[in-house]
């Protein structure tokens, strides 16, 4: 697009002392985009975010909001609004007064005050509420009261600092669909940053994966889940079983390799340029395994083994079977297909599983490790 | 027997307290209000009237006097807000961890002495032979010695002094708890650094300001020791119209309805205030 991006970050830097919390990182996010940095606690994402709203200073590259630099733009008078984690509501100051506490500052005249922010609740779903204070509101509302008062500025972007990591698991549910309508309806650029994958995941349209002050990895949720490019990606976003291993040998990206128990395991490379002797590290996702009851049914698949059941996790559509590899004694997670075929399963049994070369990515061991 | 031994246990805990307001507060000021109603009308004759009080009333001595510890506590109130509250500002939002502690307690050092140690200080600095005279003689500013003791400014400098530690003590306490996120989005949402004091920081701070403010004008109305030695003979001092009164005077009676009058003038000047600033006493003591 040759549209001038809404945020775009070149080479930004930012150390702390002798430590580099955020490493040259380079983005940038189109109009209208939800745009998540998903990362584990002390990646960097609070302090890139930090950077963007002006409250911290980079020590290097430049950032610009709409094509102008903001390195000497205080955060007053920068054109993003922030959500905080705990929200920051003014407790001093009823609902209205709250939302409208940006358009005073910007020497709005009253009325006109009173009813954008009427129009800016309704939109949220929090019509006439104005005169209340902020303690008579529930943690959901509570939250669209924080969006609608950053919202009624009309930003050009707006930063989302984990809002959700305060609310109960199932406010939290609801909360992500919401923002995600919210965002739409709005059509703003956000920036939200999470340390919870399943958010990033349902709400973004771009994620970047975050770790030690870079950008592991860019793009869409799928991209993400079906090609982490690094181990560091993969082991992060959903769940993924684990092995080390050494590669016999690598072919233009299907690999051969075997345990350290001696066991064979076929996969393909997500980069290239592996060869004999390397040590690898092997990531499958529970719901890629296939169970049968019967080692013939499997036998098509590239990977097979059998294991005994150690523990039944049962939780409706997501049951999930833990498994000890007969072989190589490994620990196994998979996804029990609730089809009632698998519904007398029991601690003890013994079942195959196997599951697909192409659903089993192989990365250099010794890369970046976050779990 | 249970809820009887919880009950003992009450009033044990309970006695100190008990013993000290009724022993200490309640019976002296009891005695000292029937004091101040009785009227001297003859050798050990005595009338119960409120000629005392007319006395007061009748002598403008005593009005101006009552008056200007009045104006003047409240101005030393003021003034240390206004200079406690930058102090308290620094030391609850830009220091962290150890500096925090150290200047906190640099605030409480000066308290390890007697007032009067700490008076004779200022005394030993502002006099016509002392610190601040020598001083200005040596750099040639002035010609000869400068009496810088016994004026209003001396006062309203002891009495500052003297009450600072308890305006930054309760600000230090409230401003703690604004947590700092509030401030920010107050910036981010594009308000001015004196639009976030004035909306956010000042109403989240006013238990603190109020309770601070109290204490302070109470102790500078109730200050003897400081109006007297820095202000000298025309100090003009409630306090020490009472104390000539029951010390030089031997006139109780007098002295007793000055009290009084003392205790309903600083009632009323917090009563008012707390109308002003729409607190409430309660609420204030609870949330510093």
């Amino acid at each position: 697009m040759s549209e001038t991006p809404d945020l775009e970050c070149r080479a930004i830097s930012k150390n702390f002392d002798d430590f580099k919390a955020v490493k040259d990182v380079s983005f940038s996010v189109p109009q209208g985009t939800f745009f998540s940095i998903l990362g584990p606690s002390g990646c960097g994402k609070t302090t890139l975010l930090r950077m963007i709203a002006g409250f911290q200073k980079p020590s290097g590259g430049d950032l610009l909001i709409k094509g102008k630099s903001m390195l000497d733009v205080p955060p007053n008078k920068r054109p993003v609004s922030m959500v905080f984690q705990h929200l920051a509501l003014f407790p001093m100051m009823n609902i209205g007064a709250n939302v409208g506490f940006g358009l005073r500052q910007r020497g709005v005249n009253k009325t006109d005050v009173k009813q954008q922010v009427e129009r800016v609740l309704e939109r949220v779903g929090l019509g006439g509420v104005a005169e209340r204070p902020v303690s008579s509101l529930s943690g959901g509302q509570k939250q669209r009261v924080a969006i609608a008062r950053c919202m009624v500025l009309e930003p050009d972007v707006l930063l989302l600092d984990e809002p959700l990591g305060a609310l109960d698991l199932k406010l939290r549910e609801h909360m992500k669909i919401e923002l995600k309508q919210l965002q739409s309806e709005f059509n703003t650029t956000f920036v939200y940053i999470t340390h919870d994958q399943s958010e990033a995941l349902v709400m973004s349209d771009q994620i970047a994966v975050m770790n030690h002050g870079v950008f592991e990895q860019l793009g869409t949720a799928k991209e993400l889940y079906y090609e982490p490019a690094t181990s560091f990606v993969a082991g992060f976003v959903g769940e993924a079983n684990r092995f080390a291993a050494t590669v016999e040998s690598a072919d233009s990206g299907a690999v051969q390799m075997v345990t350290a128990e001696g066991k064979a395991l076929r996969g393909v490379e997500a980069g290239r340029g592996l060869s004999h002797g390397d040590k690898v590290d092997v990531f499958v996702r529970p719901e890629a395994i296939r169970l049968s009851r019967s080692a013939a049914d499997l036998a098509q698949l590239g990977n097979t083994s059998e294991g005994k059941v150690e523990n039944i996790l049962f939780n409706g559509a997501n049951s999930q079977l833990i498994l000890r590899d007969l072989t190589t004694g490994a620990e196994m997670s998979m996804a029990l297909p609730q089809t009632g075929e698998f519904r007398d399963l029991a601690q003890g049994d013994v079942i195959a599983f196997g599951w697909e070369p192409q659903q089993t990515r192989v990365y250099r061991a010794g890369g970046a490790h976050g779990l | 027997m249970a809820s009887d031994r919880s009950k003992l246990a009450f009033w044990l805990l309970m006695a100190p307290l008990l013993i000290w307001l009724v022993t200490l507060i309640i019976l002296p000021h009891i005695g000292m209000f029937l004091v101040s109603l009785r009227e001297k009308v003859g050798v050990r004759e005595y009338e119960t009237s409120f000629a005392n009080y007319a006395v007061f009333f009748n002598e403008p001595l005593y009005w101006n006097t009552f008056a200007r510890t009045a104006y003047m506590s409240i101005a030393a109130t003021a003034l240390t807000l206004l200079i406690g509250f930058p102090i308290a500002y620094y030391i609850a939002k830009l220091t962290r961890g150890r500096a925090k502690t150290t200047l906190f307690l640099m605030c409480l050092i000066p308290f390890w002495v007697s007032e009067l140690v700490r008076t004779f200080g200022w005394m030993i600095l502002l006099r016509e032979t002392g610190v601040f005279s020598n001083l200005l003689q040596y750099l040639g500013l002035v010609d000869g010695p400068v009496e810088m003791l016994y004026n209003d400014a001396a006062i309203m400098t002891g009495l500052v002094y003297t009450s600072m530690l308890f305006m930054v003590v309760p600000l230090v306490t409230t401003l703690d708890s604004l947590d700092d996120s509030l401030i920010e989005a107050g910036y981010d949402l594009g308000a001015s650094g004196f639009a976030i004091l004035r909306e956010i920081v000042i109403p989240h701070a006013m238990p603190g300001i109020v309770s601070g403010c109290i204490v302070v004008f109470m102790l500078s109305l109730g200050n003897y020791l400081t109006p007297i030695l820095l202000g000298g003979k025309d100090s003009l001092w409630f306090t020490g119209l009472i104390y000539s009164q029951f010390i030089t005077r031997f006139n109780w009676e007098l002295g007793s309805a000055f009290g009084f009058l003392l205790l309903g003038l600083s009632s009323l000047i917090v009563f008012v205030g707390l109308k002003l600033s729409r607190q409430s006493l309660g609420k204030t003591m609870a949330r510093t």
